[in-house]
């Protein structure tokens, strides 16, 4: 057929802006400014070891929180009437349509030194508080604008969980926990693995949450690559290099959260 | 059980919105005073529509959000079309590298994109603008038409085409009368979410803009950067407004196209 002539246009153009831009970014990493062959970037990533850890560190308790956050709620949602589920959905992915940056800005007015936080605790004779550019800011800006993206793979699964199947479990002589143990969790564990990467990536991968909430002292991988091409310490070789580890990282998390996954369901 | 449900819900919700309503609110206030409530203004609505950077900025959003998600749709729909009459190794060699942009981080995604503007602007004397931006927004929003069109093939019924083409129709009017249809329902869905994305994004925009040609994500950014002005609360109400008008528009046509099909709403 000629029909898959169609295609070339788009072939054309993943090769040249998708394709040829990430192996820019993996021979950037392996070279040096007169294009020899150098490991000394991927080396030097090594000193930043303490920013991984603490990104690694703050995205695990974020798509914790969320989990734990997300999967109640989630499930009394998918119990809830046909048509209330509709309404209810939307009212939870509203936020999500205003952009991330006026989202965490709202979050800087609420947090900051003379926030609304602080001024309510001194009119109770508490604080002020530290709030702001503390690890503890990041987590919650992390939380607040991924949390919905817990919710929805969590109520798709859950939602399609038959009431038979937990009426039968009960009729059946279990009581609640192992019906929640050995029904409900083992049934939604797909929406579980699939919300932990949608909330994983991009925690880990962010710049403007710790930027914004986080002050200086609490840089991730993000801040790390954008300060080698758009801050003060213009390396695009050590850059690249960071971003070729961030994208393993990614890689590794997807992979193994796929391995847990029964269907091959497309994450995101 | 159920009260307990709904408490946690109503605080769910409340953690969800009292950061953008305690932001709306302030967007009201006299002083700029981010903690007390003085009194009732819309000074900082005036000063909004009255700033060129953010206007400028706006309309700029739009026409790169437009141009972008009309040019991704059509390159995306002939994709489509090819892809799903390609044999199965390179069918899947090709959906691979369309999934990239959607699982890479997109940090990633923006500062490849930058590698490859910068080695290209040094030799083809072209600076980072409006064109960078537009080239960076088609290659995030290609794949998301190309998902949404895919299942609409898998769902088609191969026969239809072929019945059309032996009943007499062209390949070309078979194709526009039988298969299009089929797919458009894809197609729509496919435009809107290349649109909302190419409003919305910031990250790549960020690296692929250049000083000439900003969105209002990287303006507002740079307000946040600065002092505070409750232009941006300003900002923040309308958005929320404008949202909140297309999620109700949305949600009456689904319920109603839902009725008219007499099947369960969703």
């Amino acid at each position: 057929m000629k029909t898959r002539i169609m295609a070339a246009p788009y072939l054309v153009w993943m090769s040249v802006f998708i394709v040829v831009p990430l192996l820019m970014v993996a021979y950037f990493a392996v070279t040096t400014d007169k294009g020899t062959f150098t490991v000394s970037y991927l080396a030097d990533v090594g000193q930043y070891t303490n920013i991984f850890v603490r990104s690694i560190w703050l995205s695990v308790i974020a798509t914790a929180i969320c989990l734990v956050l997300a999967y109640p709620l989630a499930f009394m949602l998918s119990r809830m009437k046909k048509h209330h589920q509709g309404t209810m959905l939307m009212i939870i992915m509203l936020p999500m349509w205003m952009n991330f940056l006026l989202r965490t800005y709202a979050w800087m007015t609420l947090l900051g030194n003379n926030g609304i936080i602080n001024y309510l605790l001194g009119l109770v004779g508490l604080g002020p508080y530290k709030l702001i550019n503390t690890s503890g800011a990041v987590v919650l800006g992390m939380v607040y604008n991924y949390l919905p993206f817990m919710i929805l793979p969590l109520y798709s699964v859950m939602e399609k969980i038959d009431r038979s199947v937990i009426e039968a479990a009960s009729d059946l002589g279990s009581d609640p926990r192992s019906v929640l143990l050995r029904v409900i969790i083992p049934l939604s564990l797909p929406g579980v693995y699939s919300g932990i990467t949608m909330v994983f990536v991009p925690c880990i991968s962010t710049f403007i949450i710790s930027r914004m909430l986080g002050g200086g002292s609490n840089l991730l991988i993000g801040d790390l690559i954008e300060m080698q091409f758009l801050g003060n310490s213009y390396n695009p070789h050590l850059g690249a290099a960071i971003s070729l580890v961030l994208m393993a990282i990614v890689l590794v998390i997807m992979t193994v959260m796929n391995q847990f996954s029964p269907d091959d369901q497309v994450l995101i | 059980m159920k009260r307990f449900g709904k408490i946690y819900t109503a605080l769910i919700l409340m953690f969800l919105y009292v950061p953008i309503f305690v932001l709306i609110v302030f967007s009201f206030n006299e002083t700029k005073s981010r903690t007390v409530y003085t009194g009732f203004t819309l000074r900082w609505y005036t000063k909004l529509f009255h700033n060129s950077v953010i206007m400028d900025s706006l309309v700029n959003t739009i026409i790169i959000a437009v141009c972008a998600s009309i040019l991704s749709t059509v390159l995306g729909t002939f994709a489509a079309i090819g892809i799903h009459r390609m044999r199965k190794v390179p069918k899947a060699l090709v959906m691979n590298a369309t999934n990239i942009p959607i699982i890479n981080p997109e940090i990633v995604t923006g500062v490849s994109l930058m590698l490859l503007f910068v080695f290209f602007a040094a030799r083809m004397k072209f600076e980072f603008g409006f064109m960078t931006l537009l080239i960076a927004h088609i290659t995030f929003d290609v794949p998301y038409v190309i998902l949404n069109i895919m299942p609409k093939f898998r769902q088609m019924d191969p026969h239809l085409y072929e019945a059309a083409v032996d009943l007499g129709c062209s390949p070309m009017s078979a194709f526009r009368k039988v298969v299009l249809p089929e797919i458009m329902p894809g197609v729509v869905s496919g435009f809107l979410m290349a649109f909302t994305y190419s409003l919305d994004d910031f990250v790549v925009s960020y690296f692929t803009s250049g000083s000439t040609s900003q969105t209002l994500p990287i303006t507002i950014y740079s307000m946040t950067r600065r002092k505070v002005s409750p232009e941006i609360n300003a900002l923040s109400a309308l958005i929320f407004v404008v949202v909140l008008v297309m999620l109700m528009i949305k949600n009456t046509v689904d319920k109603r196209s839902a009725k008219a099909k007499g099947g369960e709403r969703l």
